[in-house]
């Protein structure tokens, strides 16, 4: 080592008063201290809203929101107006949803995580499933009246709608799929491989059941996501009121979030669509919790197996 | 021979708690002004928590409890200082070299500046001065704008150093800072802690033997969260008392 | 005996079909990119045939005037922005705190109570979100500007920035919590407080992670919809006054196709030009958050 030769004098000066940096402390301790209370306002403020949000749409759907709501036809007159084809018209949308993107998106993870080489297909894959959950969601929209609503001739049809959805929160259940794939022990598949099972008995008799719970709690926060959307179905152009209940995937209809749109909107005639639209959010919010408690519930019971 | 060095540290009675396990047992111990002191002793025998201890880094693991009294100067750490102001006197060089991902001046200039030191002629100074002490100022003196992490592991150990001297403490704790380096940077910085040694109290915990029988003054053995012995450092790998250190020094031990 | 063998020559076969059969499914993601892709540009490409650059770039915006419609985009470019900057200005600053309190200011188990809670922001549908910009924020609002329209551009920008704050978050959080504890301790030990760690050291450090977080925030505010639509109303005309109604790229979207404008009239055509360039500025955007993330990632 090269020997710094440091003249004493230079050495041992000090630059820094200690008894000043001592009073610093005292002041940056403080302006710690705030700092603390401030960031930990953030958190308050995301309770404050969320509460604040519930509060006023419970408060403006008290007195609307009751079996016969629930329960009866939409109506040009508020009071006499319910949502039972709107639910219905939700729940049929998700029929077409739920397996569409259990069947897409599962398979196309399986593709992925077992079959695929890590070549040039899966890299592609991946980042097209990357850039897809970033486009807008009412570009699916746009895509939706295009190909499935004119192409196709489905119109504004459930089917229409449903596919539309299905292509949005399919990167949301492939990439859920991939994770929970991807955490099966290899140990596992080896065993199988081991007791002569071929690729794809594998693939359904060990590797599916284990990345089950996985699939599961992303599919049903994929489909939390698409219950809840508006924007591609409004682009799809359905129709402003429809008495008709729906029966089949084919028919004309009405979800909740369009619903609540819509009716957002007509509260510049008379206030109390917004009470209809309270109430209406209450029984999309009330579905929401539903369905994420049951992810919540099945990623708990199920996490860390292995 | 016995040194007239006055006593920075006395540790009476300390124990040490991470939850229910007791790290730490009635430890008493005196370091002394411009000694190196070397903490030895087996992988999870208390040496490093004893070390963080001196600074209160543990404070920033959850669930640790402190017994008993550490003094600086005669004042209690735990009881009458803020954790700040303790920091600022007793700098720590850590195992892996940690250096902020920013210019080596910017790293160096760091502690100053939370001091209030904001002229640039007197930062200048300040990082002269400290890189010269780290005996790294030649090698770095001309891209002082580069990024710290663009250095070998041994330059940044000896950046992580000069950081530490910038803040001017008065007591560098310093935790295996030679483990992760290869021998011609452990040399290196061997040589510049018994440089030091003349400005600071050191307090350094190693894993190797023969390096704390080159650099240090005195040696606490730990086994098992107990102090078995501390005496200076030629005594204890010369002649121990214990029959436990005599085993570990010549690795006749575990 | 002959049976099992049918079984397996059965069985090899579907193993061989299989590869096959999934790549398929597979490429149906591939095949909506080309989807979306096609139908914007064939769209859109009637639209930038017929209405000249000028035009498109100019503050006249009236599609649906029988005699002479015009098609400047400038008023929907200034209604997007204004609205993402004001949610911007809502979801960086917060956002970013309350990242910074979860990583460096709370335990560990503590994080995992209070991150949920700025994530449930994130689950509430933006219909939701609209109905709560129109019927609450803007009628608060009016207490304290009384010039303030009942559509208008503040109340859904604020809003819309309540509903970013889990994407700044999140992610900056991730960042930030990814700096290595050595680094964290290193500036403990020269006697930083909390703050100081966090702001001077950690921040700097996880600056990628952070900033790719603004990014894509930004970027889902431009592709944000039904809020927008609610509460800004449907005003073309040209305004810089945040008091005033605005209408976004996407809002136009949904007025056009729930209205309407006949397929293959320009004015339809022009929702597609117009779902093009919000396509090309959401895409850019989350290029570029990863090309920071990749680029600026620090190997430590």
């Amino acid at each position: 080592m090269t020997k710094t030769t440091v003249p004493e004098s230079h050495r041992t000066h000090k630059y820094i008063d200690p008894e000043k940096a001592h009073q610093r402390v005292k002041k940056r301790v403080m302006i710690n201290n705030i700092a603390h209370v401030l960031f930990f306002l953030t958190i308050v403020f995301a309770m404050a809203v969320l509460c604040v949000l519930i509060f006023n749409i419970i408060k403006d759907s008290i007195g609307w929101l009751d079996w016969k709501f629930i329960t009866g036809k939409l109506s040009i007159k508020p009071e006499k107006a319910g949502i039972k084809g709107v639910i219905m018209g939700s729940a049929l949308l998700m029929a077409v949803v739920a397996p569409v993107t259990l069947f897409v998106g599962v398979a196309t993870a399986i593709y992925m995580e077992e079959y695929s080489k890590k070549g040039a297909i899966h890299a592609l894959i991946n980042i097209n499933i990357a850039n897809l959950a970033g486009v807008p969601s009412v570009i699916f929209g746009l895509l939706g009246l295009t190909v499935f609503g004119r192409l196709f001739g489905l119109g504004s049809s459930i089917l229409a709608g449903g596919l539309t959805l299905s292509l949005l929160v399919l990167p949301n259940v492939v990439v859920a799929s991939q994770e929970a794939i991807k955490a099966v022990p290899n140990s596992l598949r080896e065993a199988s491989y081991g007791l002569g099972a071929t690729k794809w008995t594998t693939v359904r008799k060990v590797v599916l059941p284990g990345a089950l719970p996985g699939i599961m709690t992303g599919s049903i926060l994929a489909l939390s996501r698409a219950i809840g959307e508006t924007a591609p179905l409004v682009v799809l152009g359905i129709p402003t009121l429809i008495m008709k209940i729906p029966t089949g995937v084919m028919d004309d209809f009405t979800a909740l979030p369009i619903q609540i749109y819509y009716w957002t909107l007509d509260t510049v005639l008379t206030k109390e669509y917004a009470n209809l639209a309270a109430a209406t959010i209450v029984v999309l919010l009330g579905t929401l919790f539903v369905l994420n408690s049951a992810a919540i519930i099945i990623r708990n019971k199920f996490q860390r197996r292995y | 021979m016995e040194t007239k060095n006055s006593v920075k540290f006395k540790i009476e009675n300390m124990d040490f708690h991470y939850g229910d396990f007791q790290a730490l047992k009635n430890i008493n111990l005196e370091i002394k002004e411009n000694e190196i002191t070397a903490l030895i002793g087996p992988s999870g025998c208390g040496k490093s928590t004893f070390l963080r201890s001196l600074n209160r880094m543990n404070d920033l693991i959850e669930n640790t409890k402190v017994d008993g009294s550490i003094t600086l100067d005669g004042v209690d750490i735990y009881k009458d200082y803020d954790v700040i102001d303790l920091r600022l006197r007793v700098g720590m060089v850590f195992q892996k070299p940690n250096p902020f991902p920013m210019s080596i001046y910017d790293n160096i200039a760091y502690g100053p500046r939370l001091n209030g030191i904001r002229k640039k002629s007197v930062l200048d100074k300040i990082v002269e001065k400290s890189l010269r002490a780290a005996a790294i100022w030649d090698e770095v003196k001309d891209d002082l704008k580069k990024n710290a992490l663009a250095l070998s592991g041994g330059q940044q150990q000896r950046i992580c150093i000069a950081r530490t001297l910038a803040v001017e403490p008065e007591v560098i704790l310093m935790d295996e800072p030679t483990s992760a380096l290869d021998p011609i940077a452990t040399l290196k910085i061997e040589d510049l802690i018994n440089e030091l040694k003349k400005d600071y109290t050191i307090v350094i915990v190693t894993h190797n033997m023969q390096q704390a029988g080159r650099i240090s003054d005195k040696t606490a053995f730990f086994l098992m969260g107990e102090l078995i012995e501390f005496s200076e450092t030629d005594k204890l790998f010369s002649n121990p008392e214990n029959k436990k250190t005599e085993d570990y020094i010549t690795g006749r031990f575990g | 005996m002959e049976r099992i063998t049918k079984k397996v020559r059965l069985g090899s076969r579907l193993e061989k079909l299989v590869p096959g059969l999934l790549l398929a499914i597979a490429s149906i993601s591939i095949l909506t990119s080309i989807g979306i892709v096609f139908t914007l540009v064939v769209d859109a490409s009637h639209f930038f045939k017929e209405v000249p650059l000028s035009e498109i770039f100019s503050k006249e915006l009236a599609p649906l005037r029988s005699k002479d419609p015009s098609f400047g985009f400038l008023p929907l470019i200034m209604g997007t922005l204004t609205t993402s900057v004001i949610a911007m200005l809502v979801a960086a600053p917060i956002g970013l705190m309350a990242a910074m309190y979860l990583s460096e200011f709370v335990k560990p188990k503590m994080r995992r109570i209070l991150k949920p809670i700025i994530e449930l922001l994130a689950g509430i549908p933006t219909i939701v979100y609209g109905f709560f910009a129109y019927n609450f924020v803007t009628p608060l609002l009016m207490k304290w500007i009384p010039d303030l329209g009942a559509k208008n551009v503040l109340s859904p920008g604020i809003v819309m920035g309540i509903m970013i704050i889990p994407i700044v978050t999140s992610l900056s959080e991730d960042a930030m919590s990814a700096v290595p504890k050595v680094i964290r301790e290193g500036a403990y030990g020269l006697g930083s407080t909390r703050l100081e760690t966090t702001v001077k050291v950690i921040l700097p450090a996880a600056i990628s992670g952070v900033i790719a977080s603004f990014v894509l925030a930004i970027s889902r505010a431009i592709g944000e919809t039904m809020i927008v639509t609610i509460a800004s109303g449907s005003s073309k005309q040209f305004t810089t006054s945040i008091i005033e109604p605005m209408q976004t790229m996407t809002a136009y979207i949904v007025e056009f196709t729930s209205g309407d404008a006949g397929s293959g009239t320009i004015g339809y055509y022009s929702l597609y030009a117009v779902g093009l360039l919000l396509f090309v500025f959401t895409l850019c955007m989350n290029l570029l958050a990863k090309y920071i993330i990749k680029k600026y990632r620090r190997e430590y």
